[in-house]
This record gives C-alpha cells, structure tokens and sequence, in this order.
C-alpha cells in the first residue's frame, strides 16, 4: 500500500479519467440503444437487420476500431472521444437487443388501454412504455455499465489515459501494486456505479413489487409496504 | 342521437373478414350489448367507436357526427374506455390511473386527484386504496378502478371490452349489480362487449348477438330474443334448452314456486 501512498493524486487523477470515458460512452450507448431498440421493436423486419448489425459491430476487435474511429470521423487518435466512440458502439451493439426486449416486455394490454384513452403517439412512448420499460432496460444497462468500465483501460494502450495506465505502466516497470491497485480500483468503480443503478432502478420502479410474498399477503400488510415506497 | 353503426364491414389486409355490413344504432343513455364468440367481431366493432380499428366499409356515428372526422386521440379521450382485466397502468397509483384522462385533457394533478379519489367511493372503492398500485388490489377491485378511470372525464360514451370477464363469478355479480346502479344514475351511451350471454341480458337494454365474421344472428331487447330467437344458432347461445333458461312454476301450499327444468326451486313467483 506504500505505493498508493506516494501516487494517490495520479491514482485519482486517473479515476477521474477513467469516469470521464466511462460514463459518456454508456450514456451515448442507452440513448441510441433505445432509439435503435424502439425501432428493432416498431418495424420487426428492419429490426432484424439493424440487431444483426449491431452484434456484428460488438465481434470487430477493439484495437482496430480505435485506429479507424478517428479516421473515420477526423478526431486526433489520441483523444478520448476515439475511446468514447468505440466504447460507445460496443455498449450499444450490446444493449440493442435488451432495449427491443424491454419493449416488448410491455404488457399490450396495457399499452392498449392507454391508447384508448387517449395517450398521443408521444405520450405513449414517455409515459407508458418507457417507464415499464425500464426493469428490463436496467438490467442491460448494468451488463454494459461494467463491461465499459472495464473495456476503458484498453485506451491505455493508444495513450488515452485511464486506471488502464496503471495497468500498462505496472507492467511495464514491474510494479506489482500499481498493477493490483489499476485492477481493484477499475472494479470498485464497476460496483460503484452498478450499486448507483440498482439504487436508481429501485427510484424509478417504485411500482414493482420486490417482496411477492409480502404483496401477497393480506391487504393489511400491503398499505405500509406502500407508504414506505412514498 | 346516440351511437350508429351504419353499413360497417371491416377486412384486414391479409383478407380476414371480421365484420361485413353491420347496422345497429343505440339511442343516447341506453346500453347496447355486443354478444358472441371469439372471433364473431364484438370487439371490432366497439374499437371503431373509438377508432382504435378503421371500418374498411360504412361509417360509425356518434350523435350523428361520423367519427371518421374527429380528431383521433381528443375522440379518445372524451370517450370512457374499461378495459379488460390487466389494462390499468401498473407503474401509476391508483389515484392517478382514475386521473389519467382528466390530466391529459388540461386538469391541474390536484385537482384531478380529489375528483378520483370520490369516484373510487362512487364504484364501492375505499378512496385509501388510491394510494396503492394495482397489482396490489383484487382482480375486482382493479376493474372497478377500470371503471372509475373510465368516468372521471364525465363522458357521454363508454366502451367496455370484456370488463368484467376475468374475475370469479361472485365477484362478477357485483360489479355488474353495481353497473346496473351507476348506470341509472349516470346514464351513459354504452357499448359492452360480452362472451356471457347472461351478462348481456343483465347489463344490455339492446343486446346484438354475433356469429363467427361479425354476421348479426339476432338483434333485439332481451326479452324479444328469449321470446323468439331467430334460429338454433341463437336458441343455443342463449341456451333455450338449458334447464336454467326452462321455468315453471308449481304450487305448494297456495305460493307460486319457480322451478327451473330439472326440477330445482329457484324463486318465489309474486
């Protein structure tokens, strides 16, 4: 632990990074995972492709799509919108698929009688399937929550700087701390910021019924559970 | 006035036929019952009220007015809906599932809130359970929330899919004696779609019964239909034969008794 004494600044210095790649990329990933499993779930046929696609997308090896986002899109090699890209396009090759899941996972009869009352086109989206869509939705996220926060250190090996530094300058100089402290601290990160979801999926679904025992149970024992979601 | 079907067929594009050539109108306050089997168009027919389905041919009317020519989602929106078992909003309390349609149309939540919370005491609710979710109320009570989120806009029209189809038949009694009790105080334009024959007698002052294609097999008052079905089909779906549908009444000591066909008292004449 002496070592994480003398480098505690760099160590932060390099959380702070990491967190900084980590979670754009994931964000971008929900946002267009969405967009493309709303889609996958509207028009099945296109979805097939669009799903096909983006799998395809998750088997090209990281190492080169790193060389070929910033000729792609004109952004220095180094920088860490190449890495946020890439991170961006695996977590969304891999979160598609759950987000068309999630859609479907609503119930039609539910959807049905809002539409029949009267939900526009838009309000449905918003009010009624997105939100019932989030249990399912959450789940994904988390998978490419973790897997981002570990795929992040791979821009250490391009010099875009991250606790994957740590990793490569371990090695390289054979420091075995720095090496356990760039592995420990990526997945204390992972955890962290799966805790964060678990606690925002539990906000968010206050409806969800996480005893069934309970909720089965008489209507007695119902209306605290209720009052304790409030 | 009232709601009109006239002339609607309704063809789905891979050549389903689900109804051809349906008319019936039912004056305003009154309640048409839409009665067959799976697949016998009932429930086309009620979503063209609404418009959730297009008719390929014919037009439906609501006081006098083409549906086709009202905006889509406002016609929703003043048109009550009771969906069937497991069409309330789950992630939504109570208390905002019955306040839904009011909150669309421009109603301040507060005091959409308090206008629901005494149409659960108006369907039999207590106004605490607003504070629950549905999945943690009763199969009944849930549909009776289905009704009240239906009435809190105060429409002229409701359309009911099945309402009460999916819960046990005690329960059912109830919610139907109930609709029957609003129903006269209310007096609403309704639609009910029904599999049960006897539901549609309760709650139905002109009942439609439909064979396989939305084929009309009789159109009348309950009492005309018992009085003389139009032919086996509809002697058998309202089930003349049935020993329930069979009475007589015997004369023990002086009172009329009410026996059904096997025999089995189930009244007293009076």
């Amino acid at each position: 632990m002496t070592w994480l004494d003398t480098n505690r600044a760099y160590v932060l210095d390099m959380l702070v990074q990491h967190v900084r790649l980590a979670v754009p990329a994931i964000a971008i990933s929900v946002l267009v995972a969405i967009v493309l499993g709303r889609i996958a779930w509207r028009w099945p046929r296109a979805g097939t492709v669009v799903l096909g696609i983006a799998s395809l997308l998750y088997s090209v090896p990281a190492l080169p799509l790193l060389i070929v986002i910033p000729v792609l899109l004109g952004i220095p090699l180094r920088s860490g919108l190449t890495l946020v890209v890439a991170l961006a396009v695996y977590g969304t090759a891999l979160l598609a698929g759950t987000a068309a899941d999630a859609f479907r996972s609503v119930d039609p009869r539910v959807r049905e009688a809002a539409e029949a009352m009267g939900y526009s086109r838009t309000g449905l989206f918003w009010k009624v399937d997105l939100p019932l869509a989030v249990p399912v939705l959450l789940s994904g996220i988390r998978v490419i929550t973790v897997s981002t926060v570990s795929l992040v250190t791979i821009g250490a090996l391009v010099g875009i700087p991250s606790l994957g530094n740590l990793l490569t300058d371990g090695f390289q100089r054979d420091i075995r701390a720095e090496i356990v402290v760039g592995v420990l601290g990526t997945m204390l990160l992972a955890i962290a910021l799966d805790v964060l979801l678990v606690v925002a999926g539990a906000l968010l679904t206050p409806w969800r019924e996480r005893r069934p025992r309970r909720a089965r149970a008489t209507t007695a024992s119902a209306v605290p559970a209720v009052e304790g979601a409030a | 006035m009232g709601i009109e079907f006239r002339d609607v067929g309704k063809t789905y594009p891979d050549g389903t036929v689900a109804v051809t050539g349906f008319s019936c109108s039912i004056p305003s306050h009154r309640t048409l019952a839409l009665v067959g089997t799976s697949g016998s168009g009932k429930t086309t027919l009620m979503r063209m009220v609404n418009r959730m389905v297009e008719p390929t041919t014919g037009t439906v009317l609501i006081d006098d007015r083409d549906v086709h020519e009202l905006e889509k989602v406002a016609l929703r929106r003043s048109i009550g809906y009771v969906p069937q078992a497991g069409g309330l909003l789950p992630h939504r309390r109570v208390v905002d599932n019955v306040a839904t349609v009011p909150v669309l149309t421009g109603t301040t939540r507060r005091a959409a809130r308090t206008a629901a919370l005494q149409l659960l005491e108006l369907v039999g609710l207590d106004p605490a359970l607003g504070k629950r979710y549905p999945a943690q109320l009763s199969g009944g009570q849930q549909q009776r929330v289905a009704v009240a989120r239906a009435l809190a806009a105060d429409p002229n029209v409701l359309l009911m899919d099945e309402p009460f189809g999916a819960v046990d038949p005690i329960v059912r009694r109830d919610l139907q004696d109930q609709l029957v009790q609003l129903q006269a105080e209310l007096g609403k334009t309704i639609v009910l779609v029904t599999h049960d024959i006897d539901e549609a007698f309760k709650l139905g002052d002109q009942v439609v019964i439909l064979r396989t294609g939305g084929i009309v097999a009789q159109t009348g008052t309950p009492q005309e239909i018992l009085a003389a079905p139009a032919d086996d089909f509809v002697r058998d779906f309202v089930g003349i034969g049935r020993a329930e549908r069979s009475l007589q009444t015997v004369d023990v000591d002086g009172r009329n008794i009410v026996v059904d066909g096997s025999g089995r008292p189930v009244g007293v004449l009076t």
